[in-house]
């Protein structure tokens, strides 16, 4: 009940290791493009002071906000210390004929 | 590396916090005691002048969560000013009649807002920003109609100024010197940022002199020099800080414009440690010179790398300086000390976002400094410090080109 697969973007609208913002009925989201062609999806805003993750830098697993260096593992959404400590949540992704879709 | 030492904290912000947060993450065991005078639990300074105040029922931030230091079984002791430092017998005494025993200690007591020194200044309520009764208190007279007066252009003052102009009051700024920010920002961003603000309405006056500051009837009064009178409802005043030694300099230790402490921020005494605002350390990247920096990751930076001095490691501390800013939707963010500075590379410009790499005489980048909305120059920025802190050699025509993306360079 309740989920469902939402089209986002396509594929190629996301360089490797990169992330785009995904806006949604009001909700803003993150996805994400890993260098070996893997797509994630997180909560768009860091936890620590409301900022576009989307304006941030991918470097590996790691997504990091541009304002104040809070780094989340763009995976599990696992904040990875100061001066965040709470979780992004994540969304399961898919690729359908090109188009990424996130389950929400 | 002894795991168990007490180590006893003075202070309850950033770099106190992080000391103790990064002691534990490297799995000491002893006591750890965090002493200060703060009655609340220590939390985040930057949204104070901020935030914090266009956002009337926004509580303060604690930093490392609201459970954090809890939870790392750290012990804070709020409301609890040390006063003295029993350096033979190795104790902190409080003002509350408590006394602390440490292996080692560490000094991270910050700094204070520098009082307006004017004829009349002590006669008249006068605000500053430094803690968060102080924000509570502009809370209450950053309303429409105050006219608010706001003395000095600095980080603090200006971003007030953006505050208090969002919040619908009618504001003044004055500087003595010749442009705004002219200690740490390079004079085009600085005149951007100066144009905005004129731009919100805010009447920026620089080289400027205030004489006095006098009530009449219900209003304050500030004389120029030149002899132009303006009326206020109300003055804050953002004229510096300056570093809490009165600790330090009691227990005999070395006192230059902050508590004196080496590259791995030990003071002369052993056991004794320095981090944050309130010291004048010895930094390994600009020659060994000694430098007091005032700024929110620095002072989580020196409070990290006191732990591990603490913990018996040896390394120097060499991170890079770096700090933002927020005024209105205007992000600035300067990494690096550009003393070296040999030649400047523009990217991009007011409008797209506009970045200065200050390059050295043999062509290293040893300074960005950005100025555009977050989402403009904030990926840039960071790209940027990474290689500010390579000091990596790259072609200029890069730099300049905004066309080229700047991370390719992280992988050269």
């Amino acid at each position: 009940m309740g989920e469902t697969w939402i089209d986002a973007c396509a594929f190629s609208d996301i360089e490797p290791e990169d992330v785009k913002r995904f806006d949604h009925q009001g909700r803003t989201f993150a996805l994400y493009r890993t260098e070996d062609d893997a797509v994630y999806a997180t909560d768009g805003l860091c936890s620590h002071e409301q900022v576009h993750l989307a304006d941030g830098l991918v470097m590996g697993h790691i997504i990091e906000c541009p304002k104040h260096n809070g780094r989340f593992d763009l995976r599990t959404g696992a904040a990875k210390g100061a001066p965040v400590c709470i979780d992004l949540k994540t969304y399961p992704t898919r690729l359908v004929d090109g188009r990424i879709q996130i389950c929400l | 590396m002894p795991l168990n030492d007490t180590i006893v904290i003075i202070g309850l912000g950033e770099a106190g916090v992080a000391a103790a947060l990064e002691l534990r993450a490297c799995g000491h065991e002893g006591a750890i005691t965090m002493v200060g005078a703060e009655t609340e639990a220590p939390y985040e300074r930057p949204p104070l002048s901020k935030a914090f105040l266009l956002e009337p029922t926004m509580p303060p931030t604690p930093i490392g969560g609201a459970a954090g230091l809890e939870a790392a079984g750290i012990a804070v002791h709020r409301g609890c000013t040390a006063l003295r430092l029993a350096r033979p017998s190795k104790q902190v005494i409080c003002a509350d009649g408590t006394s602390h025993h440490y292996d080692k200690v560490l000094i991270a007591t910050g700094a204070r807002a520098r009082r307006l020194r004017l004829p009349g200044s002590n006669d008249v309520p006068v605000h500053y920003l430094r803690s968060v009764d102080d924000a509570i208190a502009l809370r209450g007279i950053l309303s429409p109609p105050a006219r608010i007066g706001i003395i000095g252009a600095g980080f603090i003052g200006l971003e007030l100024a953006a505050s208090a102009r969002k919040l619908g009051c009618e504001v003044a700024v004055f500087e003595l010197a010749p442009r705004i920010l002219a200690r740490a920002v390079p004079e085009d961003l600085a005149h951007l940022i100066a144009q905005r603000h004129i731009s919100e309405g805010v009447n920026l006056m620089t080289g400027v002199a205030l004489t006095d500051v006098a009530r009449t009837g219900s209003a304050l009064q500030v004389t120029l020099a030149d002899g132009r009178v303006f009326a206020f409802d109300h003055l804050i005043a953002g004229v510096g800080a300056e570093p809490e030694t009165q600790l330090a300099a009691d227990a005999g230790l070395a006192i230059t414009n902050g508590i004196e402490v080496d590259e791995r921020l030990q003071t002369s005494d052993p056991a004794i440690f320095a981090a944050g605002d309130c010291c004048a350390f010895l930094h390994g990247r600009y020659d060994n010179q000694r430098l007091r920096l005032e700024s929110w990751r620095h002072a989580q930076a020196q409070g990290r790398h006191a732990a591990h001095s603490m913990a018996g490691e040896t390394a120097p501390f060499t991170a890079l300086p770096w700090f933002w800013s927020d005024q209105y939707d205007l992000h600035l963010q300067i990494c690096g000390l550009n003393m070296h500075k040999a030649q400047q590379v523009r990217r991009g410009s007011p409008g797209e976002g506009l970045i200065l790499f200050d390059l050295d005489a043999a062509g290293r980048l040893v300074c960005a400094s950005g100025l555009g909305t977050i989402s403009k120059i904030g990926r840039d920025m960071r790209i940027a410090e990474m290689l500010v802190e390579r000091a990596a050699i790259i072609d200029p025509a890069v730099l300049a080109d905004s066309g080229r993306p700047l991370k390719a360079l992280l992988r050269t």
